[in-house]
């Protein structure tokens, strides 16, 4: 566009330079005419340059403009975690037990440069005690799934099974997990399975509760449908129910992962054995205070990725 | 479980039947008498229209036919057998369509005919005819382009074709229309009028259709019923509409005949059993 107006503005300067040639008569001399047409050239030079000066401005101002829009994303989450590093570092002047966050730093690089060395039963890198917290999470979670959301299903399906459970799961569910420990421990007899069990039942809540709120949300007429098609119980299933709760059922499944990665610190703790938790115990016994806030992190991490993971499948469901 | 009565009563002049129908909802705030003695035979490839103010029960008739609510008192036939519940003789199209959204045009016209021919049918078809069907019903109605999309990605008016489409490839005794063309504008909607007279005429099928729109009911239709206001709604009266088919909108318009008929149900609606203002 721009060099389409510039041709026609060059033209149009030589049509002038003509004119100025034509009016100031025929006696002017050849020499003189190709000077004022020089001349005429140097304008539309000078036509140009400008019109490129200002295309060229204007791109920084649009860069600016994209600048700001990414310092206004960025920024204020750095300023958040500056705060946080600053107001531990501020509290571990305070405190001297306490590592600050340069120290923790130090330590960190040194914990992962090995993450998966094995000096016996109770000694091993974090990388191993990290992947023990999230087998027993996957276990339990997946036994979890697999009890929960086919009795979702039943209990938003059936009218009288939703007034047979509900006083149960009203009963249960506000129970801390890890009450339901020590019954684990004396039915199953040893620690790891015991935590897989309070992991199941930590679990389960979500995804019972939120898959029969959707079995029982969907809509009159599509149930209608199903009647006039009589369709079998399979077919409702596959075809109207499951594709209806299946965002339901994410969000169940996603409070559930969200649950289960709470409770397992708490219940490796108390349990013993390889994973995060009792990592976290054990450097407690050992008064590494530092590996404790990197469990901190390492944790965090691990839960904002399963949600952040679990996030991205709900969307792929969404039929919308 | 459905008993079959002696056969004249399954005949032509009676194929669908309504008997003494009385129907009680009971509420929080008591029992609500909706309908009180309704009494209607239906002929064989006969388009009745239902009209009436709304909240006097015509939808509750349709769902009788239909199956998916039972009268408090009273009987139900079709094509001579009871009414037991819902079922694919007697299809339905929803006033706001019901579509699956999660089913393309063609998956959700699949699914009945699946069910009606398929493999969980008596008569098992073969893939191949069973893709054939629905692929003939969604020509039928003109999708024939929109088959492989999803409902959300469609107007109003061809999400309603695709519900005629999936209640038509069930191949119906009765096809019971709730409102189909309510939730339309003014213009899809005569134009999905015109296809229905067209569809009717080809497929011959006895047809109940729900509406409150004096010139819909009119034009499609061989008797209009016209309800008293609810509670204990019934039958006022029954109009024969004898206009010669194929009708065409524009002549009729200026028809004197379909004029005096239109006034008849307008008086009956608004003069004898006018609604007071909510």
């Amino acid at each position: 566009m721009s060099a389409t107006s510039i041709s026609k503005e060059s033209l149009k300067a030589i049509m002038q330079s003509k004119e100025t040639v034509v009016s100031k008569g025929a006696a002017m001399a050849d020499t003189e005419k190709v000077v004022i047409a020089e001349a005429a050239k140097t304008e539309v030079a000078k036509v140009v340059t400008k019109k490129s000066s200002a295309l060229l401005s204007n791109k920084p101002s649009k860069r600016k403009a994209q600048i700001y829009s990414v310092l206004n994303v960025i920024l204020p989450p750095v300023f958040g975690v500056l705060l946080l590093l600053a107001v531990w570092t501020l509290i571990s002047h305070q405190s001297p037990n306490l590592p600050g966050p340069l120290k923790t730093w130090y330590s960190a690089i040194e914990l992962f440069s090995d993450p998966f060395y094995v000096n016996g039963p109770n000694d091993q890198g974090v990388g191993w005690n990290i992947l023990a917290s999230l087998q027993r999470v996957a276990l339990g979670f997946s036994l979890a799934a697999l009890v929960g959301i086919p009795l979702g299903f039943i209990i938003g399906r059936f009218e009288f099974m939703s007034r047979m459970t509900s006083p149960i799961i009203s009963l249960l569910r506000p129970v801390s997990p890890l009450a339901w420990l020590p019954i684990g421990l004396l039915v199953f007899k040893a620690a790891n399975p015991a935590a897989i069990w309070v992991i199941f039942i930590s679990a389960i809540w979500p995804m019972i509760i939120n898959t029969s709120v959707g079995v029982s949300k969907v809509p009159q007429d599509y149930m209608n449908v199903a009647k006039v098609l009589n369709l079998s119980e399979w077919k409702i299933v596959t075809k109207i129910l499951f594709p209806f709760v299946l965002p339901y059922m994410m969000t169940g499944v996603r409070l559930s992962i969200g649950v289960a990665w709470l409770v397992i610190v708490a219940a490796e703790m108390l349990t013993g054995g390889v994973g995060i938790g009792f990592w976290v115990w054990d450097e407690w016994n050992n008064l590494n205070v530092e590996h404790i806030i990197i469990a901190i992190f390492v944790v965090g991490i691990v839960g904002l990725l399963l949600e952040f993971a679990l996030t991205q499948i709900a969307k792929k469901f969404s039929y919308e | 479980m459905e008993k079959i009565l002696n056969p004249e009563k399954a005949n032509a002049d009676r194929y669908v039947q309504l008997e003494n129908v009385d129907m009680t909802f009971s509420t929080k705030k008591g029992d609500f008498n909706a309908l009180k003695n309704i009494n209607l035979s239906i002929k064989e490839g006969e388009f009745i229209s239902i009209i009436g103010h709304s909240g006097c029960g015509k939808s509750t008739v349709l769902n009788l036919i239909a199956g998916l609510t039972k009268p408090t008192e009273g009987l139900l036939f079709c094509a001579g057998r009871e009414i037991a519940g819902p079922g694919p003789e007697r299809a339905v199209v929803f006033q706001n369509h019901s579509l699956l959204p999660w089913l393309t045009c063609y998956e959700n016209v699949y699914l009945a005919v699946d069910r009606v021919f398929g493999a969980s049918a008596d008569a098992s078809e073969s893939k191949a005819q069973l893709k054939a069907r629905t692929d003939a019903v969604l020509e039928l109605v003109g999708l024939t382009h929109a088959t492989d999309k999803r409902p959300n990605e469609i107007s109003g008016g061809m999400k309603q074709r695709v519900g005629i489409a999936r209640a038509l490839a069930m191949e119906p005794k009765v096809l019971l229309l709730d409102e189909p063309f309510g939730a339309l504008d003014a213009l899809t909607r005569a134009n999905l009028q015109d296809e229905l007279m067209k569809i009717m005429a080809k497929t011959g099928c006895t047809a109940v259709m729900v509406t409150h729109d004096v010139d819909e009911a009119i034009l499609l239709s061989d008797r209009v019923v016209m309800m008293t206001n609810g509670p204990s709604a019934g039958i006022g009266e029954i109009l024969e509409v004898n206009l010669p088919r194929p009708r065409a909108r524009l002549a009729l318009a200026e028809d004197k005949d379909y004029n005096h008929l239109r006034s008849e149900v307008l008086r009956f609606l608004y003069e004898r059993h006018a609604k007071k203002a909510a």
